[in-house]
C-alpha cells in the first residue's frame, strides 16, 4: 500500500545549519494496517508524514502508494489517494464556511470542483446521516460556520470528512494534541471506528503514549531520522506504557 | 434631487468594483492595488472601441477580458515569483498606466454622440431615469452571476482558498491557480466598473483610476459593518450589502459636497470618511471598557 525506499530529507543542504531530518528510510505499510509513529521532537516523524502527504518534497529515494510512483507529485494532486487530519483543527477545516460546505469540498477530494451547485437535498441528507453518527447533535447545525464549533467537534468532523470520498491512505498528524482529554478520547474513538469500518490504511503520529498503546496494529519509533524500533501487532499487545516510556529515556 | 440620483447612478457604476474588492480582499485575503490600473484599463478599452463605433456586444467581453488579464499578471507575479501581493499589484498598476496611455493615444477620449449602453434601451424619456433602469438591470444580472458562482463547488473551493489554504490543498485544489483565477475575476469586475463609468460620464480619462481602490474598499467596509452587526452568513445577502455599500458611499460623498465642501477636497473627504467607518466601532468599544 505505502512503500518508502531509501527516503532521505536534508534541510539547508551544504549550509552550516544543515539538518538531516530523515536518513535512508525503508518502510512498507500493508493494506488495512494502522501504523502508529512515535519519537522525540525532531526525530523526523512529522517530516515522514509530510513527505507522504506531499507538502514536503524528499531529497532522495522513492515513494509508492498503491504501487504508483508518486515522485514529485504536489500535495494537491496526491489528494486522490491521501486524506489528512492536521494537528491544528483550524488547518483541516475552513472556519468561515458552513459544516455543509466543508463536507461538500471533502466529498470532492478526488474530483474537480465544477461550476455547478453540488449541495442538493440528497447531499444534505447524506451529510446529516454521517454527522448524526457522531451523536454530537451537530446534524441540525449544518448551516453553521464550522469555526464556531469547539476544537474537538471540528477534529471529529475532519475525520468524518476524510471518508466522504475514496481514499487509500489516512494520515493523522497528532490529531489530539490540541484537545482536552475528553475530546481527545472521542476523536480517537471516532478515528478507530472509521479505520475499522472502512478498512483504511492509516498512519498516525502521536506524542501520547496511552494512544500509541490503545490504537494501531503496528508501532514504530523514530530517532534522529531513522526507524529504531518496529513492533508488530502481537508484540504490540504485550507492550506496557512503562516500556515505551523507557525507550524515550 | 437630481444630485442624489446622480450619486445613486455612480454608486451602481461602482458596484462591480465593490464586488471585485470583496472577492480579492474578503474571499482571498489579498489586498489588491491593481484596481486603480484595471479600472482605468476598462475605461480606456471602452473609450477607444466605442469612439470607433464598435458594437457593445464586442466591447463588453473585451473589457472583461482585459481586466482579467491584468488580474492574471498580478496573480502570476504573486504566486509564481512569490512577491508580496501588495507590491505585485503596485507593479501591474504602474505598468498599466503606460499601457492605458498608449491604448488611448491621448489622455482623454470623449464619447459624446456615440451610442452607449445607456442609449441601448429606451425605457424612459428621462435620460437619468433610463440610465437608472439600465444600470439596475445590469447590476442585478451581475449580482446573480457572482452569487451563483460563489455557491457552486468551484466557488466554495474559492472561498476555502482564502480561508484555510492547508485544508483546501489537502482536498485537491491547486491554490496558486485558484488565486490567479480569483484575481482575474476581481479585476475583470473592476474593469467592468470602468466600462460603466466611462459611458455614464461620457468620456474615458487616463487619470480616472487614481485612488479608486478606496471606493471599493470603503463599500466593502460599510457592508462589513452590517454583516458583523447582524451576523449575516448568506452569500447573496452579503453581496447585496456590498453593492449597497457602494451606493451608500456615493450618497454620503454627495451629501458632504452638498454641504458646501470644496470639490478639490473630495479625495481628502473620501479618505477621512473611510477612516471614520473603520475606526468608529473601535473607538466606541474602548470607551465602554475604560
Amino acid at each position: 500500500m505505502i512503500k518508502l525506499e531509501g527516503i532521505s530529507k536534508v534541510y539547508n543542504a551544504g549550509r552550516l545549519n544543515e539538518v538531516n531530518s530523515l536518513r535512508n528510510i525503508n518502510l512498507s505499510v500493508q493494506r488495512g494496517e494502522f501504523l502508529v509513529v512515535i519519537g522525540a521532537n525532531g526525530s523526523g516523524k512529522s517530516t515522514l508524514l509530510n513527505i507522504i502527504a506531499g507538502s514536503v518534497v524528499h531529497t532522495k529515494g522513492n515513494l509508492y502508494i498503491d504501487g504508483k510512483d508518486l515522485g514529485m507529485l504536489p500535495d494537491y494532486k496526491r489528494s486522490r489517494w491521501v486524506a489528512r487530519v492536521f494537528q491544528n483543527p483550524l488547518m483541516g477545516t475552513a472556519p468561515d464556511l458552513s459544516i455543509l460546505e466543508n463536507f461538500r469540498l471533502a466529498a470532492l477530494r478526488t474530483s474537480p470542483k465544477k461550476l455547478k451547485i453540488g449541495i442538493n437535498n440528497s447531499f444534505i441528507k447524506e451529510v446529516k446521516e454521517k454527522v448524526a453518527s457522531l451523536s454530537m447533535g451537530l446534524e441540525d447545525k449544518l448551516d453553521q460556520a464550522i469555526g464556531s464549533l469547539s476544537g474537538g467537534q471540528r477534529q471529529a468532523l475532519t475525520l468524518l470528512m476524510s471518508v466522504m470520498d475514496d481514499l487509500s491512505v489516512l494520515l493523522l498528524d497528532e490529531p489530539t494534541a490540541a484537545l482536552d482529554p475528553r475530546s481527545a478520547e472521542l476523536v480517537m474513538k471516532t478515528a478507530g471506528n472509521l479505520i475499522k469500518d472502512f478498512n483504511l490504511t492509516a498512519l498516525m503520529v502521536t506524542h501520547n503514549l496511552k494512544e500509541s498503546l490503545a490504537y494501531g496494529s503496528r508501532l514504530i519509533q523514530m530517532s534522529e531520522g531513522q526507524i529504531v524500533r518496529d513492533v508488530t501487532s502481537e508484540e504490540k499487545q504485550r507492550l506496557q506504557a512503562s516500556d515505551i516510556y523507557e525507550w524515550f529515556m | 434631487m437630481d444630485f442624489y440620483l446622480t450619486a445613486l447612478l455612480q454608486g451602481l457604476c461602482f458596484s462591480a468594483i465593490a464586488a471585485g474588492i470583496f472577492i480579492s480582499m474578503k474571499i482571498f485575503n489579498i489586498p489588491d492595488i491593481t484596481t486603480d490600473g484595471s479600472y482605468a484599463l476598462g475605461g480606456a478599452v471602452t473609450g477607444v472601441l466605442l469612439s470607433a463605433d464598435y458594437s457593445l456586444a464586442l466591447v463588453f467581453p473585451l473589457v472583461a477580458l482585459a481586466g482579467a488579464g491584468a488580474g492574471v499578471c498580478t496573480g502570476l507575479i504573486h504566486t509564481k515569483l512569490k512577491i508580496n501581493p501588495l507590491l505585485s499589484g503596485i507593479l501591474v498598476m504602474t505598468a498599466l498606466y503606460s499601457i492605458n496611455l498608449s491604448l488611448m493615444g491621448r489622455s482623454n477620449i470623449p464619447l459624446m454622440n456615440h451610442s452607449t449602453l445607456y442609449s441601448l434601451l429606451m425605457l424612459s424619456d428621462d435620460h437619468n431615469l433610463n440610465t437608472l433602469y439600465v444600470l439596475l438591470f445590469f447590476v442585478i444580472v451581475l449580482l446573480s452571476a457572482i452569487t451563483y458562482l460563489l455557491k457552486t463547488d468551484f466557488g466554495i473551493s474559492m472561498r476555502a482558498t482564502g480561508n484555510s489554504e492547508s485544508m483546501i490543498r489537502a482536498l485537491g485544489v491547486n491554490t496558486d491557480r485558484m488565486k490567479i483565477t480569483g484575481l482575474a475575476i476581481a479585476n475583470s469586475l473592476t474593469a467592468i466598473s470602468g466600462f460603466l463609468m466611462t459611458q455614464f460620464q461620457g468620456f474615458a480619462d487616463i487619470n480616472m483610476g487614481i485612488g479608486i481602490v478606496i471606493v471599493g474598499l470603503g463599500s466593502v467596509i460599510i457592508a462589513e459593518a452590517f454583516i458583523n452587526w447582524f451576523n449575516i452568513s448568506s452569500v447573496s445577502l452579503i453581496l447585496l450589502l456590498v453593492i449597497s455599500g457602494a451606493i451608500v458611499f456615493q450618497l454620503v460623498l454627495s451629501l458632504t459636497l452638498s454641504l458646501g465642501i470644496d470639490a478639490t477636497l473630495l479625495k481628502l473627504v473620501t479618505a477621512l470618511f473611510v477612516l471614520v467607518i473603520v475606526s468608529l466601532p473601535r473607538i466606541s468599544f474602548r470607551k465602554k471598557y475604560d
